[in-house]
């Protein structure tokens, strides 16, 4: 058994990771993300194990770029607020997305990565809780109150 | 109530997201080239014999696939014995596939291609090498082939090496005939071989306007009684 050609890998995982991408910064960042992750995954590809987990091999790597660039940010920032979507106007306007993005990028971190890795990726919770540091039934709980979360937050907006 | 995943379906496959997806593709296969990290660009090209796979490396062509031979399987081929860190950059190949397009069209007789010949080994490259020097519109036998090889009794070892020519069209086994006139084998089969050397001859395909001065050859036989095999 040897790994795939690389661009199966774009085309099955690229979707999944874009949406964790986006779940964590605007659109322009996001697609950054994407490019960062799938480049630092094509470098290591030939070292890969070939019967391993691509889908976790993948979210792995985006999380790691995530910590990061968030450090990054938060040097840049001293504040250590997240910089502002600095980037907005480099690549023309991005398409109008559900506001639902919004609301999941306001989520509390750990609720918004659960949300992400199981729901919008497709990664047992077992992984979620081996990626992000927790309990499985940690990570389900963080998913299930994400996704409460943001049933209220936007009942709440569609009733003001 | 809804699940959470209808909840949240409008987050996954949204109405623009393929266009975000070609363009993030292509982003990632301009860095990975030049950042040295793609190891092969692969891109198909309709032509008059159907859709050919091409594939290079950073050294150039190195492999050119018949439908028949299957793309996909051929690409995994390629993945396990050249590298995996293969995507589909056709831009990449946008020089070559004008080439090809060029001599379809009647409007090239020799390609001027980087070419990687990683693919072919020992006799068999020593083959396929000699095939660039038989011209547009020429033709061969094995057995010359095999007397130019300077192995005159190694006719079966040439076939061979033509038969697993890693660059059809470019390195033109098409040009290679059986002593008895007749077609002999191809990778993209008999009437790909015939079409070719139809096209070199100028029957059924656009006059080529260049190269004037070059001394056609007639193929002895029609493709339709090729292979019949004379006695």
């Amino acid at each position: 058994m040897s790994l795939p050609p690389f661009e199966q890998v774009v085309a099955t995982y690229g979707s999944a990771v874009l949406r964790v991408c986006r779940a964590r910064a605007g659109a322009h960042e996001a697609e950054d993300a994407w490019s960062e992750t799938f480049l630092a995954a094509l470098r290591a590809y030939p070292r890969l194990r070939p019967d391993s987990d691509l889908r976790a091999w993948l979210l792995t790597i985006a999380h790691r770029k995530s910590i990061d660039s968030a450090r990054a940010s938060g040097r840049a920032h001293p504040g250590g607020t997240a910089a502002p979507e600095a980037c907005q106007a480099d690549n023309g306007p991005p398409g109008p997305e559900p506001e639902l993005w919004e609301a999941v990028r306001r989520l509390p971190p750990r609720q918004r990565d659960a949300v992400a890795y199981h729901y919008l990726a497709d990664l047992p919770y077992a992984q979620v809780a081996a990626l992000v540091g927790t309990t499985e039934a940690a990570a389900r709980r963080a998913a299930a109150d994400g996704i409460a979360s943001l049933r209220s937050g936007l009942g709440r907006e569609v009733l003001a | 109530m809804s699940t959470p995943a209808e909840f949240l379906a409008t987050l996954v496959g949204g109405p623009g997201d393929a266009a975000v997806a070609e363009r993030l593709h292509q982003r990632l296969a301009a860095a990975a080239s030049g950042e040295g990290l793609l190891d092969l660009a692969y891109r198909e090209l309709s032509t008059p014999i159907g859709p050919l796979l091409l594939v290079a490396s950073p050294v150039g062509l190195v492999r050119v696939a018949f439908a028949r031979q299957g793309h996909d399987d051929e690409l995994t081929r390629l993945a396990s014995l050249v590298s995996p860190r293969m995507l589909h950059a056709p831009r990449l190949l946008d020089g070559t596939a004008r080439q090809l397009d060029e001599y379809f069209e009647g409007r090239r007789q020799r390609f001027e291609l980087a070419l990687d010949l990683r693919l072919a080994r020992g006799f068999r490259r020593q083959v396929v090498e000699l095939l660039a020097g038989v011209g547009y519109g020429t033709t061969v036998t094995y057995t010359s082939l095999a007397a130019a090889s300077g192995h005159p009794r190694a006719v079966r070892a040439v076939g061979t090496a033509c038969a697993t020519n890693p660059l059809p069209v470019v390195l033109p086994c098409h040009r290679v005939l059986r002593s008895d006139g007749s077609l002999g084998g191809y990778a993209g089969g008999q009437e790909a071989k015939a079409a070719l050397l139809d096209l070199e001859a100028g029957r059924g395909a656009p006059p080529a306007p260049q190269g004037a001065g070059m001394v056609r050859a007639e193929r002895p036989r029609s493709p339709r009684q090729a292979g019949n095999g004379r006695p």
